[in-house]
């Protein structure tokens, strides 16, 4: 039998407040409360409450033959637990029911596969952790953030052990090729494919409720009709769309409640589809070839690439700026400062500095806090600057911190007896002594060489190449050296 | 006298200089009666009888007013010009709908008529209405000479000249040429002002800087020009507690963000400063036409981290500024006077200021530079970044100095200048 896989994208960035020079170094707070509680709770109200039950309440009628499948990103799963926990809790139901699949993605709806793979796997990791947590499973299934994917990003998806990864049915990509098949990365052959089939998939996201198109108003025959006019050797048709859809970006008075209300019984009894979700596809369904996907697709814009969050000068240079910090944050172990730096990497940032004429104008401006992408750039430089200073008081906090450490603790070397130095120089690791020895001054230098036993001192010229270890590296040395002294 | 803003209603320089002049005059015992398009009721009056130009009935029966109105067809009260206007203003006031030059015509020679007393679609509509209320002013009003204040008020100090056959002075806070720049500059505007100063018995320019260009671009006749150098009104230091929070030295531009101001230097400096040392914070602060131009600039450079931008700021956030500024640069392409860099140094910050501006004739100590020479520029806020000696030496020889530059003594030569007009 075909199938059909809904899949539905659940994200709120936090939106930053109005932040000025004058706040810099004084203010660390960077989120509009006011505006993200608020979008919130409408969105809430208007689409999140009333489609889960609506699909709860479908799962209730179909029991199996009913399934669907989500992405929530841990942004937006912290604004649920900040500002609407019945939402969280109305999507604990839906799992509770077991058909509905939880997909992986990145915590903060993130472009970090694009730039660091370091910071995108433990993002990912992250927020699988945190569907385990909130829903008690595992996922397998992975989507990037706005499905982003390229052969280098299908290749670490499939090193963390996913088996199958969403994307776009990017039409440049494809060429001839239907998206109605699975495909697989491009030399991986252990990662399976599922595009998005954008016409039909955007038929509701975008088209329901427009007037202008010779289509409107889709009823469920006329929609049932073209998924069963593709070709019948088509496996699965995928719909993906934003789950905002539903109630946000169509409107109740337009009547896509009522459709999706109807439209799962047409589609069972009809009997030509039945609905799985993206780890049954993939799972059952053999992969029909590679897709070669050498440069970034998205499901963005006409043009499905990345020209919406990146691309235009100022995109590029906060781009840049923000993953600057990438290394030194993976050291940083302040929790505030993990938070805020997940917050500052959603994608929407960049989004809203797109200068792009304006076809896409329309959804670009969907919930954009800024009246220019100017001033959306200006402000969040401005927090990008705040946090640049306070990560760089950690660093120097922690760096002045060990160099202190060492030179205190030195002392206890230099205050030893001759016998007393000699045999700690016959104990230790030339290794070790080599590193900490970087450390010492020339006073201490020389005094160590001087009752150093000629096998060791042989034994040293062997580390001659360690002269560069780090601080934290000799910090770590000197504490087991320590013990040794004691 | 007439003049378009009066503190505390003003977009710029001019405001505050009238003000400044009037505060000067009255030591030296000359009465002020100050005509602005709209008055609000909060100015500070005590130098001056304000007369708010809406509240003044023109009589178009009366048959001098109708004679002057007939001759004053050089106005083009149906052009839509705004020579002052950010582009962000500009779509606002693009949206309401247009008049035809008939109904124009007959809001100006109605009774009464409100000014709005800004700088936008209706400015030549109001200028014409303002060389009426002019007229009606120097048939109610006593007085000996008249002085006007900026193109803006040009025809209403002709109109005045015209029906009282009293001597007229035009004072030049700015011309065309330097809000413009060569090559750009309006017509209509450059007309009014030349025909002002054609008319007028006594030009006075602010600096020497704008008289060579009253002489040169206008051609005006050199010994009715005669500079005068605007001041600076002392004030109470504001009593706000500033602590700076960002380690690094604060460099810092403010001035609206046009072709004038040349603040595309500013920033082109600030790149070459930031290739040496990054612990130095610059901040553009201002609106104007060439902001997204520069906000681009400085992404494309890969300095946004270290290049903030503030927007317009007023009041209380301008005095907050310099306590955080450790170095002022005016990089004015074209500057008649310049007064924020008197500012400045009011403030404790030690300044750089091109040599195209007039407050560099007045000014000692202040690092000068020519606007286009960028490597200049960044070696003097280095210099004063990073010489403590030269930045103290110049904060407090600069504070003295601006002590001195009072707006009693830039009075008391124009009320010579007054008396030997008079006679």
């Amino acid at each position: 039998m075909r199938s059909i896989s809904f899949y539905f994208q659940v994200h709120q960035p936090y939106r930053i407040k109005k932040y000025r020079f004058f706040n810099m170094g004084n203010d660390h707070h960077y989120s509009d409360e006011y505006l993200n509680r608020s979008v919130m709770e409408r969105v809430a109200q208007k689409s999140y409450l009333p489609m889960n039950q609506l699909l709860l309440d479908l799962i209730e009628e179909h029991g199996e033959k009913f399934k669907v499948s989500f992405s929530i990103t841990g942004l937006a799963i912290e604004q649920f637990q900040e500002y609407t926990p019945e939402v969280l809790e109305s999507f604990k139901k839906l799992a509770a029911t077991g058909n509905v699949e939880f997909l992986a993605e990145t915590y903060a709806h993130s472009l970090a596969s694009l730039k660091d793979a370091e910071e995108f796997k433990s993002q990912v990791s992250m927020h699988k952790a945190k569907m385990k947590e909130l829903f008690g499973v595992e996922a397998v299934t992975f989507r990037n953030t706005e499905l982003i994917y390229s052969d280098e990003i299908g290749e670490m998806v499939a090193d963390m052990g996913f088996k199958a990864m969403l994307t776009e049915g990017a039409k440049h990509v494809l060429g001839w090729k239907s998206p109605n098949y699975v495909y697989k990365h491009a030399y991986r052959s252990d990662l399976k494919l599922l595009l998005k089939n954008f016409r039909l998939s955007d038929d509701l996201a975008f088209r329901f409720s427009s007037q202008e198109w010779p289509e409107w108003p889709l009823t469920t025959d006329k929609y049932l009709s073209w998924l069963k006019q593709t070709d019948a050797k088509e496996e699965v048709i995928n719909l993906f769309m934003d789950y905002e859809t539903f109630g946000e970006h169509q409107w109740a008075e337009t009547g896509i409640f009522e459709f999706m209300r109807v439209f799962p019984s047409k589609v069972i009894e009809d009997g030509e589809f039945n609905f799985q979700t993206p780890n049954e596809v993939a799972a059952q369904t053999q992969a029909i070839s590679e897709l070669h996907v050498p440069y970034p697709i998205s499901w963005a814009d006409e043009e499905r690439d990345l020209t919406a969050w990146l691309g235009n000068e100022m995109q590029d240079e906060a781009f840049e700026k923000l993953y600057a910090m990438a290394d030194r944050m993976q050291e940083c172990k302040d929790p505030q400062m993990k938070i805020d730096w997940l917050k500052l990497q959603a994608s929407d940032h960049f989004y809203y500095m797109c200068t792009k004429w304006f076809a896409d104008g329309d959804v670009h401006e969907y919930f954009n806090p800024y009246p220019s992408p100017y001033e959306a750039f200006i402000n969040y430089m401005n927090v990008l600057s705040d946090f640049q200073i306070r990560l760089n008081e950690k660093t120097e906090m922690a760096s002045d911190f060990m160099l202190k450490e060492i030179v205190m603790d030195f002392s206890v070397i230099q205050k030893m007896t001759v016998a007393k130095l000699k045999s700690f120089l016959a104990e230790v690791d030339a290794k070790d002594l080599a590193i900490i020895k970087n450390f010492m001054n020339q006073e201490l230098n020389n005094k160590v060489d001087k009752y150093l036993g000629k096998r060791k001192q042989k034994a040293l010229g062997q580390y001659q190449d360690l002269k560069s270890s780090s601080q934290e590296v000799a910090q770590k040395t000197w504490q087991k050296i320590q013990g040794l002294i004691k | 006298m007439f003049g378009w803003e009066f503190p505390p209603h003003i977009t710029g320089g001019l405001g505050t200089a009238s003000y400044g002049l009037t505060k000067g005059l009255v030591k030296h015992d000359v009465d002020v009666i100050f005509v602005v398009p709209k008055a609000y009721g909060d100015e500070d009056q005590r130098a001056v009888r304000l007369v708010n130009a809406s509240d003044i009935p023109v009589n178009y029966k009366n048959k001098e007013i109708q004679e002057f109105w007939n001759k004053l067809t050089y106005l083009e009260i149906g052009s839509n010009i705004m020579p002052y206007i950010d582009p962000e203003e500009f779509m606002k006031l693009h949206e309401d709908g247009g008049k035809t030059l008939k109904e124009k015509e007959h809001l100006i020679l109605g009774e009464k008529y409100n000014f709005s007393g800004k700088y936008g679609k209706n400015l030549m509509e109001e200028v014409a209405r303002y060389a009426l209320v002019g007229a009606s002013i120097a048939q109610q009003y006593n007085f000996d000479i008249i002085h006007a204040h900026d193109w803006l008020t040009y025809s209403a100090g002709i109109a005045a000249q015209q029906v009282s056959g009293k001597p007229l002075v035009v004072h030049m806070h700015a011309t065309e040429y330097d809000r413009s720049g060569e090559g750009r500059v309006n017509s209509e505007v450059f007309h009014l002002e030349q025909i002002g100063m054609k008319k007028a018995d006594l030009v006075i320019p602010v600096s020497n800087l704008t008289r060579n260009t009253v002489i040169e671009k206008y051609g005006i006749s050199a010994e009715k020009v005669v500079t005068v150098h605007n001041a600076i009104e002392p004030v109470e230091q504001p009593d706000l507690k500033v602590v700076k929070a960002v380690k690094e030295k604060v460099v810092t531009f403010l001035g609206r963000l046009t072709f004038q101001k040349g603040p595309e230097y500013f920033v082109e400096a600030a790149k070459k400063i930031l290739e040496k040392d990054d612990h130095v914070r610059f901040v553009m602060a201002g609106n104007g036409d060439m902001m997204n131009q520069l906000i681009r600039r400085v992404a494309e450079l890969k300095i946004a981290d270290r290049f903030h931008f503030t927007g317009f700021l007023k009041g209380e956030d301008v005095d907050k500024m310099f306590m955080l500024s450790d170095v002022f640069v005016m990089p004015s392409v074209s500057e008649p006077f310049g007064l924020v860099p008197l500012e400045a140094m009011r403030s404790n910050v030690p300044v750089v200021i091109s040599k195209q501006s007039g407050v560099a004739e007045v000014l000692q100590h202040a690092l000068k530079v020519d606007f286009w020479d960028v490597d200049g520029m960044a070696d003097a806020i280095y210099g004063l970044l990073h010489y403590r000696s030269l930045a103290q030496n110049f904060i407090r020889e600069g504070k003295e100095e601006v002590e001195n530059l009072k707006w009693e003594h830039a009075a008391e030569k124009i009320k010579e200048l007054y008396t030997k007009v008079l006679s």
